[in-house]
C-alpha cells in the first residue's frame, strides 16, 4: 500500500507538501471527491500525500460524549499527519475537528498536547487553503449550470470558510451562482442529530430544501458531505430534481452525476 | 416547576404537528434576528463590550460571596431584608412568609424565569392568595394556564386570534365582553383589567436582571413599565433573584445593559430601566413600606466549582433561543422546563438533573450560531458538548447507543481492520444501490431513511482506489 509517509528524500522539492486528510464520508461515499481535492491541490503545485492510517476524525465519539475513543482516534490521525507540511480536508467540520478540537482533548503541557496544537497549526479546509494559503484566485474548469451554496456550520464557524469558495466558484466557466436565503443556517444534519431526532432534522432539511428551490438553481453545492447527503437525500425523496454536488468536483472539472443520483 | 423534559421527543413531535405554532415561530424569528443584527451592526465596540462584560461577570463570580455580602449589607442599611434560599423550597417558604406577615390577599407579579424556576405561582394560590402577573405575556399564559414559552417574551407561541379568545372568555367578569380582534385593542383591555390589580395589591414581586453590590440595589428592564407599578405601588416589593445576577458596580451593570437589550429584542435600550434601593424612605412620595431580597441558589453554587462555570455568566437575554433552529423548529414548551433553547439545555440538566433532561443536550446540530450571538461569550455548544460526556461516563446514554457507538470506534480505532471492513461493506452497498443510486429503505437506517433517501456509495471506497492507483502507477 503506497503510503505518503514513505515519499523518499529524492521527492522533497520546493513544492508544498501536503497530506490530504480524505474524511470518512468522502472514503465511503464520494471518492471522487478526493480525487477532485488531489487534483486541485497538484493543480496548485502542491506534493499530495494520502497516510494509509487514517480512518474519522473522531467526530462521531467525540459529539456522544465519547472522550477515551475520540483520544485513541485523534492520536492515530496526529501520528499519521506529522510528517507533512500541511494538512487539507475537502470539509469544514473534519477540518474544525483537527484545529479547532484536538488540542483541547489533552491538557495543556502534555507532549500530546503539543503534537495536537502541532497538526491544528497546519490543517485548512481545501477552498480555504486553496485561496488564503496558496493565493489561487480562479481554477481552470468549466461547468455549465445555475448554482447555489450551502455554508455548512462548522465552515462557516469554526473554519471562517465563506467567501472562499465564491471566489474560486466565480472563476468557472459557465457556472452562474445565486445565493439562496440563510444559507449559513444549519441543514439539520448534526452528525448523530438527524438519526437521534429525525422528525427535528426533516423539519430543517425541509427548509433548507425551500430555500434552495426558491433561488430555481438546478444545481446545489456545499463543501461538506455530511450536510450534502442530508439534502440530497431529502430533495429526491421528495422527487425535486436538484444535482447535488460537492465544491471541490466542480472546481476540479469533475463533476459527474449528482449525490444520490441514478446509473452510476 | 415541574420538570416535563423527560418528555422532550414525544413534546416535540407534537410541537411540529402544530402549524399555529409553526406560523407564531417563523413570525418572531426573522423579527428578532434581522433587528438584532441592525443594531449592532450600528454599534462598532460590540465585541469589545462583549469582553469586557464577560470579564466583570468572570470577576464576580471568583469573587461571588464577597459581593453577595456586601449586596447583603447595602441593603440592610438602606432598610430592606435578604433572604437566603438553597432550595426552591425554601424560597417558597420565605415569600409566603412575608405575604402572611403583611396580611396580603392580592399579589402582583413581574415577570420573574427564578419565580417560574421555584414554582411561586401554584404555592401562592395554593396558600389562597390571588396572584396575577403583569408582563403582557406573562399575563396572556397565565390565563391560559401554561408555562412560558420564551423567557424574555413568553406567550411567543401564542397567536392573535388565540389571545382574542383567551381574553373574550376570562375578561367578561369585568364587563368587558365585546370581543377584540385588533392588537391595539387587546393590549387596551388587558391595561385596563391590570391597572385596578395594580391598585389594589399588597404585594409586588419582581425578579431582577442585576443586583448591584455597591449601592445594594436591584434593577429591573422592561418595556411595558409593569415592573414600575409592580415595585413602587403595592405595601411591599419582593425580590426573587438567583445569586449569579449580582454585579460589583452601577457602571459594571451600565456596560451589560448595553449588551441586553440589544441582544434580547434588537433594541438599544429598553424602554423602563428602573433601580429599586430598599424601602420608600422618609419624604418620598411612593414607594414600598417593606423591600424583601430572596437570594436562590438552586444549583448554582455547585456549577461555581466545575467545568460549568461559564453559564453562570448567562444575563437571560434569550439570543441563543432566537437563533436556535431546533427551538424554530418545536418552540419553548418542547424543552419541558423553565429554560429553552440552548441556555436551557445546559442549565435545566444541571439544576434538574441529566437523567431527567438528557434529551436536551442530545436534541442540538451543534451548529454553533448560539454561541456566535451569545452576549456574554458563552460556549454554549461546548458545554452542551461537556454535558454529553458527562452522560456518557455516568451511563445514562443508553445501552444500544453506548454499544454502538464503542463497535464503531473499535474499528476506526484500526485502520487497517477499518479499510478492509468498510472496503467489503461500500462495495456490497454500492452494488445494491447502483440501479436507484440511492436507498429509500435499509435495515437498520430506518432514522435516516423515513423522511431521507439515503444515496448509495459508489462501490470503491477512496482509500481502496487511491492504493490501487498507486500500484498501477509504480508498474
Amino acid at each position: 500500500m503506497s503510503d505518503a509517509a514513505s515519499k523518499s528524500p529524492g521527492d522533497v522539492t520546493t513544492r508544498p507538501w501536503v497530506g490530504l486528510f480524505v474524511t470518512c464520508l468522502v472514503d465511503l461515499f464520494r471518492p471522487s471527491v478526493g480525487f477532485a481535492a488531489v487534483k486541485l491541490l497538484e493543480d496548485a503545485g502542491c506534493a499530495v500525500g494520502v497516510p494509509a492510517a487514517q480512518t474519522c476524525c473522531g467526530q462521531p465519539a467525540y459529539n456522544s460524549g465519547d472522550s477515551t475513543d475520540t483520544r485513541a482516534i485523534a492520536k492515530r490521525t496526529i501520528e499519521a499527519f506529522e510528517p507533512f507540511d500541511y494538512v487539507v480536508a475537502p470539509s469544514g467540520s473534519c477540518a474544525g475537528m483537527l484545529r479547532e478540537h484536538y488540542p483541547r482533548l489533552f491538557p495543556t503541557g502534555a507532549d500530546w498536547h503539543a503534537r495536537a496544537r502541532s497538526l491544528a497549526d497546519r490543517t485548512h479546509e481545501l477552498s480555504s487553503f486553496l485561496t488564503d494559503v496558496l493565493g489561487v484566485r480562479a481554477v481552470d474548469a468549466r461547468f455549465e449550470g445555475h448554482a447555489t451554496y450551502h455554508d455548512s456550520c462548522a465552515g462557516l464557524r469554526e473554519m471562517e470558510v465563506r467567501d472562499q469558495p465564491r471566489t474560486l466558484l466565480a472563476s468557472v466557466d459557465g457556472l452562474r451562482l445565486t445565493e439562496m436565503r440563510d444559507s449559513g443556517t444549519c441543514c439539520g444534519f448534526g452528525g448523530t442529530f438527524c438519526v437521534k431526532y429525525p422528525e427535528i432534522s426533516t423539519r430543517l432539511v425541509d427548509e433548507k430544501c425551500e430555500n434552495v428551490m426558491a433561488t430555481g438553481a438546478g444545481v446545489l453545492l456545499g463543501g461538506d458531505l455530511g450536510c450534502l447527503l442530508n439534502i440530497a437525500g431529502r430533495l429526491t425523496r421528495q422527487s425535486h430534481p436538484v444535482r447535488v454536488l460537492h465544491v471541490a468536483e466542480v472546481l476540479a472539472g469533475m463533476a459527474g452525476r449528482g449525490i444520490g443520483e441514478a446509473g452510476r | 416547576m415541574k420538570s416535563a423534559a423527560h418528555d422532550f421527543p414525544a413534546r416535540a413531535r407534537s410541537a411540529l404537528n402544530n402549524p399555529d405554532l409553526a406560523r407564531a415561530l417563523a413570525r418572531a424569528r426573522t423579527g428578532f434576528i434581522d433587528r438584532r443584527l441592525a443594531v449592532v451592526e450600528t454599534l462598532p465596540e460590540f465585541q469589545a463590550l462583549r469582553r469586557t462584560a464577560r470579564e466583570i461577570k468572570e470577576h464576580t463570580l471568583h469573587h461571588l460571596d464577597w459581593y453577595l455580602e456586601r449586596f447583603e449589607a447595602r441593603v440592610r442599611e438602606h432598610g430592606g431584608h435578604v433572604h437566603w434560599a438553597s432550595t426552591p423550597a425554601e424560597a417558597r417558604t420565605v415569600v409566603l412568609d412575608i405575604c402572611r406577615a403583611a396580611g396580603a390577599k392580592r399579589v402582583t407579579k413581574g415577570k420573574s424565569m427564578v419565580a417560574e424556576e421555584i414554582g411561586l405561582n401554584d404555592a401562592l394560590e395554593g396558600a389562597g392568595f390571588e396572584v396575577i402577573e403583569t408582563d403582557l405575556g406573562e399575563y396572556i399564559i397565565q390565563l391560559a394556564n401554561e408555562p412560558p414559552s420564551h423567557i424574555i417574551v413568553p406567550a411567543i407561541h401564542k397567536t392573535k386570534d388565540q389571545i382574542s379568545d383567551l381574553f373574550h372568555a376570562h375578561h367578561a367578569k369585568y364587563g368587558l365582553t365585546e370581543r377584540q380582534t385588533e392588537a391595539a385593542a387587546l393590549v387596551g383591555e388587558a391595561r385596563a383589567v391590570l391597572r385596578e390589580k395594580f391598585q389594589s395589591a399588597d404585594v409586588g414581586i419582581t425578579g431582577a436582571n442585576f443586583l448591584v453590590a455597591e449601592t445594594g440595589s436591584s434593577v429591573i428592564v422592561t418595556n411595558e413599565g409593569n415592573g414600575d407599578l409592580t415595585n413602587t405601588l403595592p405595601r411591599v416589593h419582593v425580590v426573587t433573584a438567583a445569586i449569579e445576577k449580582v454585579v460589583p458596580t452601577l457602571d459594571d451593570m451600565s456596560t451589560i445593559l448595553r449588551l441586553l437589550a440589544r441582544s434580547a429584542t434588537g433594541q438599544e435600550t429598553t424602554a423602563y430601566t428602573t433601580v429599586s434601593t430598599g424601602p420608600r424612605r422618609t419624604g418620598d412620595l411612593d414607594g414600598p413600606g417593606e423591600y424583601h431580597v430572596v437570594l436562590v441558589d438552586n444549583g448554582r453554587s455547585q456549577m461555581l466549582g466545575n467545568e460549568f462555570h461559564e453559564m453562570l455568566r448567562c444575563i437571560r437575554c434569550g439570543a441563543c433561543m432566537n437563533h436556535c433552529p431546533v427551538y424554530h423548529a418545536v418552540g419553548g414548551h418542547a424543552y419541558g422546563w423553565v429554560y429553552v433553547g440552548p441556555m436551557g439545555s445546559v442549565l435545566t440538566p444541571l439544576i434538574v438533573g441529566l437523567d431527567e433532561a438528557r434529551n436536551l443536550p442530545n436534541a442540538c446540530t451543534l451548529n454553533g450560531r448560539c454561541a456566535e450571538v451569545c452576549p456574554m461569550e458563552i460556549p454554549l455548544a461546548d458545554l452542551i458538548r461537556k454535558l454529553r460526556e458527562r452522560e456518557f461516563d455516568e451511563r445514562i446514554t443508553p445501552p444500544r447507543v453506548r454499544l454502538g457507538l464503542r463497535a464503531w470506534a473499535f474499528m476506526a480505532r484500526r485502520p487497517v481492520l477499518y479499510q478492509m471492513a468498510t472496503s467489503v461493506g461500500m462495495r456490497v452497498l454500492g452494488l445494491l444501490g447502483r440501479s436507484r443510486g440511492r436507498f429509500r429503505r435499509l435495515p437498520l437506517a430506518g432514522g435516516w431513511t423515513g423522511t431521507r433517501d439515503l444515496p448509495a456509495p459508489a462501490g470503491r471506497t477512496f482509500m481502496s482506489a487511491w492504493s490501487k492507483r498507486r500500484a498501477e502507477g509504480e508498474r
